[in-house]
């Protein structure tokens, strides 16, 4: 029973990045039908902002906002470069596309910057825990989960309060529609950028941390967790994807566990069959959004 | 108001729409009608910003606005109720109208709120629920009151009767009387010829993209050679 609690909040801790990261890639799918192979460079990007900071002698609580930052930048800068000069071609161009930004940035990195790993000092309380009852708790994963907690909370009350979140789902249901009503097309696309970012920006900021290090290709298992975790929730709801992150993130913890000893390292393998066989019974995904006809 | 002169609309190779011409005054009520494939609903889209023209201008309050961004159509005082009325099925009816007034201060838009809740009770009713639960005629009158939102200087209405059962066909040709008496203009396509032209003050007649005949709607409804493009024939 201990372990089973302990793995819960395991996993909870880690399903609840991947589904920061893939209301990220919800946001900007809903919005444009692009899935976002380029997800993971808005971890990429900060982490190696991160590692300058640290040699400029930074510490957490600067490095922390200028993760956030600098996601929300390289979100909107990607958009501009990008995706803003495909913007209405096919959803396959889109992917491709978005392909091209994953490979040109880990390219930079590693043209310009070193090939190498790059290490930075986890913070000091990295691997505290705290005794409740009989479960150690890592604060690591509590301070994950409540922050989640939070920025969803403020997210729903952005996506149901503001006009811009109105702006933001009127446009994700009936992108031409929303324009007839007045929804500006630039405004509302560089919004779920932002937004997209800010979240990736969040998730960077426990994913960097928990590293420790970074590397030109550190963006695509972030990068996969959220498509994945999107996928599974059912691509296009963003209830879908905060649930398809903590189902992801629960999956990996409890299997290995479950798993017998010797083949612990399949777990990935695992999860992917028992993702398969969803997509088998439920080919939209946990929540699958009805499809609008669109004439 | 509204000038469109010698519109055309491609399809690829096929035309849509062949050197269109109208013209809508303020405070009237225009029907354009004409059998399935005529381009009526390609005519309002060419005109909201929808689809690409390729010649012809359309001008409106004395500016030109061919070919605008739909939102800067929208801004320009033109308001568009699509076909299928396209209404956003996951969000409240409130939440629909507010995105319609998305233009408008949050003042203007409490107060377009009041009104439209007043003109629309069977909105009132039904504020809270996601507009995908309603019936078509309800959520047809959520579509026109959507567009009111904006404070539009000429509503453009697509097929608003399209599906609805008899009595709420009634009730969409009321409501288009009542936006009249408050002296609204309205460009109304319509596939139910007959009431539309009883409804209207002009009428355009359109068929394989053209222009076939124009007149007051009395004038339109006598003249029999018309009859087998109002049935459709």
């Amino acid at each position: 029973m201990t372990e089973l609690l302990q793995n819960l909040i395991d996993g909870l801790g880690r399903g609840s990045i991947y589904a920061l990261l893939a209301l990220g890639v919800a946001v900007v799918f809903g919005i444009m039908h692009l899935l976002n192979f380029a997800h993971g460079e808005l971890i990429t990007i900060p982490g190696y902002l991160t590692y300058w900071a640290f040699n400029q002698g930074w510490n957490w609580w600067t490095v922390v906002p200028l993760i956030i930052v600098s996601a929300v930048l390289s979100s909107l800068l990607i958009e501009r470069v990008a995706f803003s000069r495909v913007r209405g071609a096919s959803d396959f161009t889109l992917l491709l596309t978005s392909f091209g930004v994953h490979f040109i940035v880990a390219a930079g990195f590693l043209l310009y910057v070193s090939a190498s790993v790059k290490p930075y000092p986890r913070p000091g309380w990295f691997a505290d825990t705290i005794a409740v009852g009989s479960l150690n708790i890592e604060i690591f994963d509590l301070a994950v989960i409540v922050v989640t907690i939070i920025v969803l909370a403020g997210t729903t009350w952005l996506l149901q309060r503001t006009m811009f979140g109105l702006a933001l789902r009127a446009a994700a249901s009936d992108f031409d529609t929303a324009r007839l009503m007045g929804v500006k097309s630039d405004s509302v696309i560089r919004g779920a950028f932002a937004l997209s970012g800010f979240l990736a920006g969040i998730a960077g900021v426990f994913w960097i941390m928990r590293e420790g290090q970074v590397t030109p290709t550190a963006g695509i298992n972030p990068m996969l967790q959220g498509v994945l975790a999107a996928l599974i929730g059912g691509l296009g709801s963003l209830r879908g994807a905060v649930l398809g992150g903590l189902v992801l993130g629960l999956a990996e913890v409890l299997l290995r566990s479950w798993l017998p000893v010797g083949i612990q390292n399949l777990t990935t393998g695992f999860v992917f069959v028992m993702i398969a066989l969803l997509f088998i019974f439920r080919p939209g995904g946990l929540l699958s959004v009805p499809q609008v006809e669109r004439v | 108001m509204l000038e469109v002169t010698g519109l055309t609309t491609k399809y690829g190779a096929i035309s849509a729409l062949r050197d269109a011409s109208l013209t809508v005054g303020a405070g009237e009520v225009v029907g354009l009608i004409g059998p399935n494939g005529a381009g009526k609903t390609t005519l309002l889209g060419s005109i909201a910003g929808l689809l690409p023209i390729d010649s012809g201008t359309i001008r409106f309050d004395g500016n030109d606005i061919t070919s605008g961004a739909p939102e800067k159509i929208l801004r320009a005082g033109l308001s568009l109720v699509p076909e299928h009325r396209r209404i956003f099925a996951d969000m409240t009816v409130e939440e629909n109208l507010k995105i319609g007034g998305v233009t408008r201060s949050g003042a203007e838009r409490a107060e377009l709120l009041d009104e439209m809740a007043e003109l629309f009770p069977v909105l009132r009713d039904k504020w809270d629920t996601p507009a995908g639960y309603m019936s078509g005629g309800e959520a047809q009158q959520l579509a026109i009151a959507r567009a009111l939102m904006s404070k539009p200087k000429l509503i453009m209405m697509d097929e608003p009767s399209l599906g609805l059962a008899p009595i709420l066909v009634d009730l969409v040709f009321e409501l288009i009387d009542t936006l009249r008496a408050q002296g609204r203009t309205i460009l109304v396509v319509e596939q139910n010829a007959t009431r539309m032209l009883r409804a209207a003050d002009r009428a355009y007649v359109l068929r394989s993209g053209e222009v076939v005949a124009t007149g007051t709607g009395a004038e339109l409804l006598d003249r029999s050679d018309l009859f087998d493009t109002f049935v459709g024939g």
